[in-house]
C-alpha cells in the first residue's frame, strides 16, 4: 500500500537522517562525554529503525535495532564511547544506504560491524536479541492467559471526557469481546449545577466471559485513561501500552493550565539539541515550513526563467520602438515581474555550505587518523548559501584542497614541535560573501609552501624557463600547471600530479577563481572565489568592431573616456593614471583582430577582482541587461577569454567576457608574452 | 459526516503515509509540519482527531498539546502521540499533558486505522 513516491520521500529524508547520524558521531568523537549527544546519536538511530521498518525496509530495521542496542549500552553508561565505537558506528551508517538499495552483504561487513560492537560491551551474552521482536515492538500481548469468567468494574479517570475519550467505544468494545450485563452505576454522578463536563463520574460494571484474557481487556481501555478492575482475577492497573498511571497519580487534576506551560518552555528549548563542533547555529529556527522540491524541477523552473528574461528584454525592446505609451507601461511592469521572479528562483537554488561540511568532517578525521597527524577542523560560515550547482560541483575541489592540506601541508606533531609550534594542527574551512562572489578558504598552520623548491620544480618539469621573472603569487599559481607535484614520493591520497589543475579546472567552469598565499613555516591558505549564481547575471553590454559583448556587472569597477593622447598604442605599454594608481588596459579591437578603424571616442571599463585592476577598452557602451548564461559547446572549450554567451533582446548573441583571464592577461603584459602563451590570444598589443 | 484528522509531524513520508492510509479509509486529513504548524491549523476549524509526533522542530508534541488545550477548539479533541520513543516517563507527561494516548512507531496501517477507530468511532 506504501505507493513509490511515498517510498521516495522516505530514501530522501534517510538522507538527512543519515547525514545528521553522521555529524552526530563526529561530533561525539570529539566530545565523548557528551550525553546530549549520545542522546540525539540514539534519536536518529531510532528513527531509522521506525521509518525503515514502517516503509518495507525490514532488512535495515533489524540491522538498526542491532545497532541501536550497543549504543543503548552508550547511552546507559556501561560502554565508554572510544575511537572504535565511533569507527564502526560509521562504518554502520554506511550501511544503511547500502540496505535501503537491498545490496547484499556478501563480504559479512555487516555481521562484522555487529560483531565489533558486540565486543565493545562488557556483557554481550544477548547480544543478538533479534530485531523483528523489538521492531514489531506493540502490544500483540491478547491472547494470553486466557481465564475463567470475571466481574469487570471501570470507571474514567481525571477530564477523561475533556481529553476527547469516549466510554461508549469502551462498552462498544467490552461488546465485541462478549461482555454481558453492562450496568451503569451513577450514583456518584452530581446534579447538574455542579456536573464538570470534562469529568465523567459513571461507573460501569459488566460480566467478561471465561476464555477472555486480561489482555483482551486491557485492550478496550487503550484510548481511555481509565481506572479498571477484574476481579476473581488479582490484576493490576491498566499499565504497559497505555499511560498506566496508578488511580491515585491519575487522580490529580492535570489541567493545571499555569504550570502545564511552564514545563512547555524548556522542553521546546532542548529540543534544539546539540550543534555540530565550532558554530553553534540554531538548528530549530531553520526547519520552519519548508518543502522539498526535487533539483530537477528547479532547474527546468530556473530555466523557463532564463527563457523569460530573455523575451522580456526582446519585449522591451520591441514596446521601445513602438513607442507605444501603453505597450511601454506593460513592458515596464514585466520587466518588475521578471525580476522578482528571477531573484525568488534564485534564492530558491541557494544551498547553505552546512550540507557540504559533513562529508569533510569525516574526510579530514579520518585521514589525520590514518596520517597520525592530529588536527582541529574548525567551519566557519556554515550557513553561506551558495547556488546548488556551485556547491556540487565544489565538493570534489575542496576534497582535494582538503587533503593536500593533511598530506602535504600539515607536518607531523614531532616536526611541529620541533618548529615551537602546538602538536595538533589547525585546519580551517570558511566561507564568506563577498559582494556578489562568495569566498572559501582553506588555511592550514602547517609547514607552507617554499616558492624556491616549486620554482626548481618548474623548471625541472620544463613548465617555465629558468631565468623567468615571477612574483610570489605567479609561482605559487605555478602549482596549478598540468603535470606539476612537489611530492618527492607518491602516496595514495595525494601526490599523483594530477589533481591542482583539475581543481582549478573545476572551479573556472564555475566562472570562479582559485589563488593561494602561503608563508614558509607558517602555513598556507588556498582561496577559492566563486559567484553567487550561474544562471543570471546583471550584465554590461559593450560594443566592439560592430559585435556586442557583455561583461558581469559585479567585475565593473568604473568607466572612463579613453585619452586622446592613449589612442593609438604606445611602445613603453599602455597604462592609464586613474587618481594616481597605474592601470594596464587591453584593447580588444587589437586583442580581438578586429577590422576597421576605432571610433573617435573610445571607453574604458575597468574590471577588478580582489585588488587587482585593468582596463578593457571598448568602442562603445551599450548599457545594462539582464544576462542569461548559456554555456559555449564544448568546441569552444579552448577559448580562454569567453566564459559563455547570452541571447539580447532582439534575438542577437552576445558574447559573455572572462574578466578573470582579460585580468590576468593585462597583469602579465609588463611580464612579457610567457603567460600569455597558449591562451588563444597570443598577440597582445605591447 | 466526514471525520476530520489532523496529522502533525515534521517527516514527510510518515505525513504522507498517515494521510493516505486515513483518506482511503474515508477521512479527511490536514497535515501540519511541526507542533507550531499544527497549533495553528487545530486552532484555526475544528477537528475531530489529531495525532502528532513527539521530537519536532519549533515545538514539540508535548508544547503542542499542552497549548493546544488551552485553546477552546482544542479542549475535547482527541490526541494520539505518535513516538518512537516508548519510556514510561515520557508517556506520563504526554498523559499530563493532555494527549489521550500514545501510539508506538513503528506502526502498521491497520494499526492506525483501528486506533482511529477506536478514537473516533
Amino acid at each position: 500500500m506504501i505507493d513509490e513516491e511515498t517510498a521516495a520521500v522516505f530514501r530522501e529524508e534517510l538522507r538527512d537522517l543519515v547525514d545528521s547520524l553522521e555529524r552526530g558521531l563526529l561530533d561525539l568523537k570529539a566530545a565523548p562525554a557528551d550525553m546530549a549527544l549520545v542522546n540525539q546519536v540514539f534519536r536518529d538511530l531510532h528513527t531509522v529503525k521506525g521509518s525503515g521498518a514502517m516503509f518495507g525496509y525490514a532488512e535495515l530495521a533489524g540491522f538498526i535495532h542491532r545497532f541501536e542496542t550497543a549504543f543503548d549500552r552508550v547511552r546507559a553508561g556501561e560502554v565508554p564511547v572510544t575511537a572504535d565505537l565511533i569507527r564502526l558506528a560509521l562504518a554502520a551508517r554506511d550501511e544503511i544506504p547500502r540496505l535501503v538499495e537491498g545490496q547484499a552483504d556478501t563480504e559479512g561487513r555487516r555481521a562484522a560491524i555487529l560483531d565489533g560492537l558486540a565486543a565493545l560491551r562488557p556483557e554481550g551474552a544477548e547480544a543478538a536479541a533479534g530485531g523483528a521482536d523489538a521492531v514489531a515492538a506493540d502490544t500483540d500481548r491478547a491472547g494470553a492467559d486466557a481465564v475463567g469468567p470475571m466481574a469487570l468494574e471501570f470507571r474514567l479517570l481525571g477530564p477523561a471526557l475533556g481529553l476527547g475519550a469516549r466510554p461508549e467505544a469502551v462498552l462498544a468494545e467490552l461488546r465485541d469481546i462478549g461482555a454481558v450485563d453492562i450496568v451503569a452505576d451513577l450514583a456518584e454522578v452530581p446534579p447538574l449545577d455542579q456536573l464538570d463536563p470534562d469529568q465523567c463520574m459513571i461507573v460501569w460494571r459488566a460480566l467478561v466471559p471465561a476464555g477472555i484474557s486480561e489482555a483482551q481487556v486491557e485492550e478496550a481501555f487503550i484510548f481511555v485513561d481509565a481506572e479498571w478492575k477484574l476481579t476473581r482475577l488479582p490484576v493490576a492497573d491498566g499499565g504497559g501500552f497505555d499511560f498506566g498511571l496508578e488511580p491515585a497519580e491519575a487522580a490529580a487534576p492535570a489541567q493545571d493550565a499555569g504550570e502545564a506551560a511552564a514545563v512547555a518552555a524548556p522542553v521546546v528549548a532542548a529540543q534544539a539539541g546539540p550543534q555540530a563542533g565550532v558554530q553553534a547555529a540554531p538548528m530549530a529556527a531553520h526547519s520552519a515550513a519548508t518543502i522539498r522540491v526535487s533539483a530537477e524541477r528547479l532547474d527546468a523552473l530556473m530555466d523557463a526563467v532564463g527563457e523569460l528574461v530573455i523575451v522580456e528584454a526582446r519585449l522591451t525592446e520591441l514596446a521601445r520602438q513602438s513607442r507605444d505609451a501603453a505597450l511601454m507601461t506593460t513592458a515596464e511592469q514585466i520587466t518588475r515581474l521578471a525580476a522578482g521572479l528571477r531573484d525568488a528562483t534564485m534564492t530558491m537554488r541557494m544551498v547553505p555550505m552546512r550540507s557540504l561540511v559533513g562529508r569533510f568532517r569525516r574526510l579530514v578525521t579520518e585521514l589525520s587518523d590514518r596520517l597520525a597527524k592530529p588536527v582541529t577542523f574548525a567551519v566557519l560560515g556554515e550557513d553561506t548559501e551558495l547556488d546548488k550547482t556551485v556547491i556540487e560541483k565544489l565538493a570534489d575541489p575542496l576534497v582535494h584542497v582538503l587533503r593536500n592540506a593533511l598530506d602535504h601541508g600539515m607536518e607531523t606533531p614531532a616536526h611541529r614541535q620541533d618548529s615551537g609550534k602546538p602538536a595538533t594542527g589547525v585546519i580551517e574551512l570558511s566561507a564568506e560573501h563577498a559582494g556578489a562572489e562568495v569566498l572559501i578558504r582553506v588555511r592550514d598552520d602547517g609547514r607552507g609552501m617554499d616558492p624556491a623548491k616549486i620554482r626548481a620544480k618548474a623548471v625541472a618539469q620544463g613548465l617555465v624557463a629558468h631565468d623567468a621573472v615571477l612574483t610570489e603569487a605567479q609561482i605559487f599559481g605555478l602549482v596549478f600547471e598540468p603535470g606539476f607535484s612537489t611530492a618527492t614520493e607518491v602516496t595514495d591520497l595525494s601526490g599523483r600530479g594530477v589533481g591542482m589543475d583539475v581543481v582549478r579546472r573545476t572551479i573556472e567552469s564555475l566562472r570562479g577563481a582559485i589563488e593561494i598565499d602561503s608563508k614558509l613555516g607558517q602555513g598556507t591558505t588556498v582561496t577559492l572565489r566563486l559567484p553567487l549564481t550561474l544562471a543570471i547575471i546583471e550584465g554590461l553590454l559593450v560594443e566592439v568592431g560592430g559585435e556586442k559583448y557583455t561583461l558581469p556587472m559585479a567585475a565593473v569597477h568604473e568607466i572612463v573616456a579613453l585619452p586622446q593622447d592613449r589612442a593609438e598604442p604606445k611602445r613603453t605599454g599602455d597604462f592609464l593614471d586613474i587618481r594616481g594608481r597605474f592601470v594596464p588596459f587591453l584593447r580588444l579591437r587589437s586583442l580581438f583582430g578586429c577590422a576597421g578603424a576605432a571610433p573617435a571616442e573610445q571607453n574604458v571599463v575597468i574590471v577588478s577582482a580582489g585588488e587587482q585592476r585593468v582596463g578593457i577598452v571598448v568602442d562603445r557602451i551599450v548599457g545594462t541587461n539582464q544576462t542569461v548564461i548559456k554555456q559555449m559547446s564544448k568546441l569552444h572549450a579552448g577559448v580562454r577569454a569567453v566564459s559563455g554567451a547570452t541571447i539580447l533582446g532582439d534575438g542577437s548573441v552576445a558574447l559573455i567576457l572572462d574578466v578573470g583571464h582579460l585580468i590576468g592577461l593585462g597583469r602579465t603584459m609588463p611580464v612579457g608574452p610567457v603567460a600569455v602563451a597558449g591562451t588563444g590570444f597570443a598577440e597582445v598589443a605591447a | 459526516m466526514t471525520k476530520t484528522i489532523l496529522t502533525v509531524d515534521d517527516s514527510p513520508s510518515i505525513r504522507r503515509m498517515i494521510a493516505m492510509t486515513l483518506t482511503d479509509a474515508g477521512y479527511r486529513v490536514i497535515e501540519a509540519v511541526d507542533g507550531q504548524d499544527g497549533l495553528a491549523k487545530a486552532t484555526a476549524a475544528p477537528v475531530d482527531a489529531i495525532i502528532t509526533d513527539q521530537n519536532m522542530p519549533n515545538l514539540d508534541g508535548l508544547g503542542f498539546i499542552r497549548a493546544l488545550r488551552q485553546h477552546p477548539l482544542g479542549r475535547g479533541v482527541p490526541v494520539i502521540v505518535l513516538s518512537t520513543d516508548d519510556e514510561d516517563g515520557l508517556k506520563a507527561q504526554a498523559r499530563e499533558a493532555g494527549a489521550l494516548g500514545w501510539m508506538v512507531k513503528p506502526f502498521t496501517q491497520d494499526k492506525l486505522l483501528a486506533v482511529m477507530k477506536k478514537v473516533l468511532g
